[in-house]
């Protein structure tokens, strides 16, 4: 089952240049959250700050607090043990080329020192159903390398991959930004069966695919959350005429 | 084309508009100002030119193994297959037989990468990966500059430093705790395959070491994300993004410092005792293909004596061109494109 997450006065920064400005948010539940807002706003910042990705860039650093579950991410709590239980995809495909399929979806278990084959064998299975990749590729899985998928298929297996671990979020940033139109529905189909099992927060560009995916959403300028909202609201009746602007195309 | 693109205003627009456009098309046909064809013997001149240095390097090595070849032949008729498997070298009695070379080339080689592969990549991780900063670029020099001193230095460093570094400490340590696997036996002189092994390794790391730090850098950025997302530590991160996506160009490297840890004649010479016996001690002297070449060249007096001495050096360019070859291969297949860079 997912967990909610809560952000209060969350600050970060890329050296001395400061990406996020106060940003306070609660994120319900087993719904998908998305965030939009124009390049640069800071909207991918805010989602690696949810599982520290953030600090792993040379001289960025994040303050505040972020709550996901039980978990206090900022205080307490090894980053370790946070990305453990938070899964990611990322804009970009990244299985792993050197590894076959099974491999890739397993590497997460292997990972966390999870040796027992047959389960890793059922969680793989599993994670690839849940990825709507199972039927492409149960046949070659133990044979073709990750990167010899196509990138629609390489994006699912990335979703896979993340899934195995039995994460309480997944985060993703722009997941379809490098996928054409049929694997991007592909992918948004997804979304909507994985809400019942997880978090999803996601990073779009796309406002067509924010509305057609998430039950909220939020608006980021200039590393500020200007409104947060259902994405009816957000969509047609915004609050703030920044988000209005936005979303009608006067600028972004 | 520019009609079309005046096509609107053109109808209400001044008519001297599209006057001048046609004056400038017909001046353009009838005087085009780059001529087409005419003087082409320039670069039939830089293309010959071309192919004759392309063609020198093929001559010069088609040269060096004619030259091989012939002036072995007398060896090669008086002995044939026996000169690599027979281990006695003595020129009084003219009969020659290079094992003994053959053996300390390959041992102090693989005794080198032994011990230079695990601090190379090690230097390499340490450097792309941990490393602050300020400390990156002097560090990465300083690597680079470990290559570029002559190997006589090194020799002399290892006669005045290394060894007898070895003789006081290292080796009676090694014969008191490991002399039971037989490998640190006997007197410890200091001077022997030991030495010999320590010194090339310290000249092959700065191989390994830029060719490994160079393709970790190209492994993609994503590539350590997805692993860190997944909740790796920064070792797990760095052994499953970085290293295993990196290994076909780790491995070219190894194989680029072996070359060069076969090929290495003056700093091995001053160090590894020149005794041609095989001896299962790795204190014990040894000798190399490319020292016995330097050392008795000059005093070769005989014949058979020069000619077999000419096999060595041809076997020696054979296994080197052949650990070439296959360097060039792993290299290959990891710049043509690997799964890893169509990622990136």
């Amino acid at each position: 089952m997912g967990v909610g997450i809560k952000v209060e006065h969350l600050n970060a920064w890329f050296g001395k240049t400061q990406a996020l400005h106060d940003i306070n948010i609660a994120i319900a539940s087993n719904h998908c959250t998305a965030v939009i807002g124009p390049s640069g706003c800071g909207k991918s910042t805010f989602v690696r700050c949810l599982n520290r990705m953030h600090e792993t860039i040379p001289d960025a650093k994040a303050a505040g607090k972020v709550e996901i579950g039980e978990m206090d991410v900022y205080n307490g709590t090894s980053a370790v043990s946070i990305r453990r239980r938070i899964g990611m995809v990322f804009q970009k495909p990244n299985p792993f080329p050197t590894m076959s399929i099974y491999d890739n979806v397993a590497s997460g278990l292997k990972l966390n020192g999870f040796r027992d084959r047959k389960r890793t064998d059922e969680i793989v299975e599993r994670s690839l159903k849940y990825a709507a990749l199972w039927e492409e590729v149960k046949d070659t899985m133990h044979k073709k390398s990750g990167a010899g998928l196509s990138g629609g298929q390489q994006q699912r297996l990335c979703i896979a991959r993340a899934l195995a671990v039995e994460p309480q979020v997944l985060l993703m940033d722009e997941p379809c930004s490098a996928l054409d139109p049929i694997s991007t529905g592909k992918i948004e189909e997804l979304i909507f069966q994985l809400k019942e099992k997880f978090t999803i927060v996601i990073v779009t560009h796309n406002m067509q695919q924010a509305s057609r995916v998430a039950e909220f959403t939020g608006f980021f300028l200039l590393g500020k959350l200007i409104e947060f909202d259902k994405t009816e609201k957000i969509f047609t009746t915004p609050s703030d005429k920044r988000t209005e602007d936005y979303i009608t195309g006067r600028f972004g | 084309m520019a009609n079309h693109a005046l096509g609107a205003p053109h109808v209400s627009g001044p008519q001297p508009t599209e006057k001048t456009l046609v004056v400038v098309e017909t001046s353009a046909q009838s005087a085009p100002l780059v001529q087409v064809g005419g003087n082409e013997w320039p670069d039939r001149v830089f293309s010959w030119t071309m192919l004759l240095c392309g063609l020198s390097v093929l001559a010069i090595v088609a040269l060096i193994i004619v030259e091989l070849v012939t002036k072995s032949n007398l060896s090669w008729h008086a002995f044939g297959w026996r000169f690599f498997v027979q281990s006695d070298w003595d020129p009084v009695n003219d009969q020659y037989g290079a094992l003994p070379f053959v053996y300390g080339t390959i041992v102090s080689s693989v005794l080198a990468l032994v011990l230079a592969v695990p601090l190379a990549i090690g230097v390499a991780v340490f450097i792309t990966e941990m490393c602050p900063r300020w400390l990156k670029g002097p560090l990465a020099f300083t690597t680079e500059l470990l290559a570029a001193i002559p190997s006589v230095i090194y020799g002399l460093w290892a006669i005045f430093v290394l060894v007898p570094l070895l003789r006081e400490y290292v080796q009676p340590w090694l014969a008191k705790y490991w002399g039971w696997t037989g490998l640190f036996e006997g007197p410890p002189y200091g001077i022997g395959m030991l030495a010999a092994g320590i010194i090339l390794a310290i000249m092959v790391v700065p191989i390994v070491s830029s060719m490994t730090r160079e393709v970790m850098t190209a492994v993609p950025q994503q590539q350590r994300e997805a692993v860190l997302a997944l909740g790796a530590t920064r070792w797990e991160m760095i052994r499953v993004g970085v290293l295993r996506n990196a290994r076909a160009g780790i491995l070219g490297g190894i194989i680029l410092g072996l070359g060069r840890a076969l090929g290495e004649t003056m700093a091995v010479t001053m160090v590894i005792g020149n005794r041609p016996e095989i001896a299962k001690s790795l204190f014990a002297p040894g000798y190399t293909m490319a020292s016995v070449i330097a050392n008795e060249f000059s005093e070769a007096t005989g014949d058979v004596y020069l000619s077999a001495l000419v096999e060595v050096g041809l076997a020696l360019f054979l296994v080197t061109i052949i650990v070439n070859i296959l360097a060039q291969f792993l290299v290959w297949s990891v710049t043509r494109g690997t799964p890893a860079r169509a990622n990136g």
